[in-house]
């Protein structure tokens, strides 16, 4: 990184007295920070400040609807959450989704961007086509799965398997988990075709012609040059998406209200019934501090990938 | 001869297989939409039928219902909200940038680290406090709420986005700016500006998409006169019966902006998505 490139109007005078030059040493530093700060501090105040109150409201035992019930109780939130079935069976799910929403969409995505990395008729038309899934608004289409999609009598999914001879599915009681799997991996597979395609169109040509030269045939080409090309871009990929997709919050509120019974809870949507349904602030808050914990371990992978992206760029 | 003629139309023959396949998948993946949208130019009484009907006489009746049904405020609000907190983000994130990228303070790898980690912190480890904070200063069911917590939400990607796009400039441009004797303002008004303008754009574009389509700090946070478009499009899952077209109409609409600033952006989506690592 150049962090210490010297830039030409910076460069303190030859013969200056030791005092002056670290004067003015700072104030060039104060000079260079000055922009960053109004962001800087912006951020602290927006989410870590609420995030040190999370921390001290989940050692606080304390309700909305019993004004004044606020009290100290360390970590006996903790304990409970640990012991929470639900609480439980909400992180299972969570799991599910994201690792499931992530792998299904990836190894769509990487299909969809080879179709798309040639060249053919209609090109971009596709493509067009193809993204505008990760555009719409996720509450439009959850609804529009919900109902068009989905519905178990008026619904095109099981209008298309009676064509072919099954029963009519109600989905969303069923195969609650199915069914919110279903819709997000409608919305990230484009956005992992996209970032596969970008691998894919960075390849060098002339690599893939000497192949060809050499006589390597079309899978043997793609599994040991494609691929190990593609790597980076598939983890970035898997990251990015699994940030997000842990998040998920809409396509549950909408599809499943998190059900039946507890089926399709995720974290968030707990966190979310517990705060705002139950008013339990002292717990949700607790709930709230563990899954920073769990996302940490994640992020950080994230965050290596990242930066070893872009250092490898410079 | 006759045999290199078969293998080329083999080859063809499977090119054109791969082209019908691909159109097949983009169509398939596409379908919601296209029904959605058909689906909005139908009466009531065609939008819930067995079998579903592709055929039916069109109307507009839907599209004008909308905004009997009170549309209009919200999609106020959700203007509102996206673009002062999208202008707010560039404001904040293009001097950041230029800090880390181009003049790079001292330990500028632990600010972008610092920056992006708060993009990983989940939402929901901040939304009690920030519920109840809201609370006790009267910021609940206020849209300038919206605006503070979508400015944060989209401040870490645009930092790292500008910076990747600032990276660009090659040095040598910004140093000739500075032997020709041009102020620190006429390099970034003159020489820079120009440079970064597309990157601005989609910087802008990411913004706008995430802060347009977000839902869960609108639900937890806004009531009756802040609330925006996801929670008008919520509303409809709630009524009696069964408004599919009604319910199309609004979600199409509501879609429209983030859709066709997606389509015509496309290039710079893979760039802002990856925050700036993939080119």
């Amino acid at each position: 990184m150049s962090t210490d490139t010297v830039t030409p109007g910076a460069a303190a005078p030859v013969r200056a007295t030791p005092a002056t030059s670290k004067a003015v040493a700072r104030r060039e530093g104060w000079r260079r920070r000055a922009p960053l700060l109004p962001a800087l501090i912006f951020a602290i105040i927006a989410t870590q400040i609420p995030f040190l109150v999370t921390v001290w409201y989940s050692l606080n035992s304390w309700n909305l609807v019993n004004p004044g019930s606020e009290r100290f109780v360390g970590l006996s939130n903790y304990a409970d959450v640990f012991t929470d079935r639900v609480f439980r069976q909400a992180a299972v799910n969570t799991v599910l989704i994201t690792g499931g929403c992530v792998l299904i969409a990836m190894l769509l995505g990487i299909g969809v961007a080879l179709l798309l990395d040639r060249r053919f008729l209609g090109r971009s038309v596709v493509r067009t086509l193809m993204i505008t899934p990760f555009l719409v608004m996720p509450v439009a289409s959850a609804l529009i799965w919900q109902t068009s999609m989905l519905d178990p009598v008026f619904g095109i999914v099981n209008f298309v398997i009676g064509t072919v001879g099954f029963e009519p599915v109600d989905w969303a009681s069923s195969y609650p988990l199915v069914a919110v799997i279903g819709a997000l991996v409608w919305q990230w597979t484009p956005f992992m075709t996209l970032l596969v395609l970008a691998g894919l169109q960075s390849q060098g040509r002339d690599v893939l012609e000497a192949a060809q030269v050499d006589g390597a045939g079309a899978l043997r080409t793609f599994r040991s040059i494609t691929l190990p090309h593609l790597r980076r871009y598939i983890e970035l990929g898997v990251l990015l998406g699994a940030i997000y997709v842990v998040n998920t919050f809409d396509q549950i509120y909408i599809l499943t209200q998190g059900g039946p019974g507890t089926a399709s809870t995720n974290l968030p949507f707990y966190i979310y019934q517990r705060a705002f349904l139950g008013f339990d602030i002292g717990q949700a808050a607790a709930m709230g501090v563990v899954v920073v914990i769990g996302t940490i371990v994640v992020a950080t992978l994230a965050l290596r990938l990242l930066f070893r992206t872009f250092s490898e760029e410079r | 001869m006759a045999a290199l003629d078969t293998a080329v139309h083999t080859r063809q023959r499977g090119a054109g297989a791969l082209t019908v396949l691909t159109w097949f998948v983009g169509l398939l993946f596409f379908f919601p939409v296209f029904w959605m949208v058909l689906t909005a130019f139908k009466h009531e009484a065609d939008a819930t039928t067995d079998p579903p009907k592709l055929f039916f006489t069109p109307t507009l009746e839907q599209f004008g219902n909308l905004f009997d049904a009170g549309a209009g405020p919200y999609f106020l609000n959700s203007l509102f909200a996206t673009t002062v907190s999208t202008l707010l983000v560039i404001a904040l994130a293009v001097p950041a940038a230029y800090a880390l990228a181009i003049r790079p303070v001292k330990r500028t790898q632990d600010v972008l680290f610092f920056f992006i980690s708060t993009k990983m912190l989940p939402v929901v480890a901040v939304i009690v406090p920030i519920y109840v904070i809201a609370g006790r200063i009267g910021a609940l069911d206020n849209v300038w709420m919206l605006v503070v917590l979508y400015t944060a939400m989209n401040l870490p990607i645009a930092v790292w986005m500008r910076r990747s796009f600032l990276q660009e400039i090659p040095a040598e441009v910004l140093e000739a700016a500075q032997m020709d004797g041009a102020t620190l303002r006429q390099t970034i008004v003159q020489v820079m500006l120009p440079m970064v303008a597309p990157g601005l754009a989609a910087t802008a574009l990411i913004c706008v998409i995430f802060a347009w389509n977000e839902f869960f700090f609108a639900v937890n946070m806004t009531a009756s006169q802040a609330a925006t478009v996801p929670l008008f499009l919520v509303g409809f899952m709630t009524s009696e019966g069964l408004y599919w077209a009604q319910l199309s109409a609004a979600a199409t609409l509501a879609s429209l902006p983030v859709v066709l600033a997606g389509w015509v952006a496309q290039k710079q989506l893979v760039r802002g998505l990856s925050m700036g690592a993939i080119k």
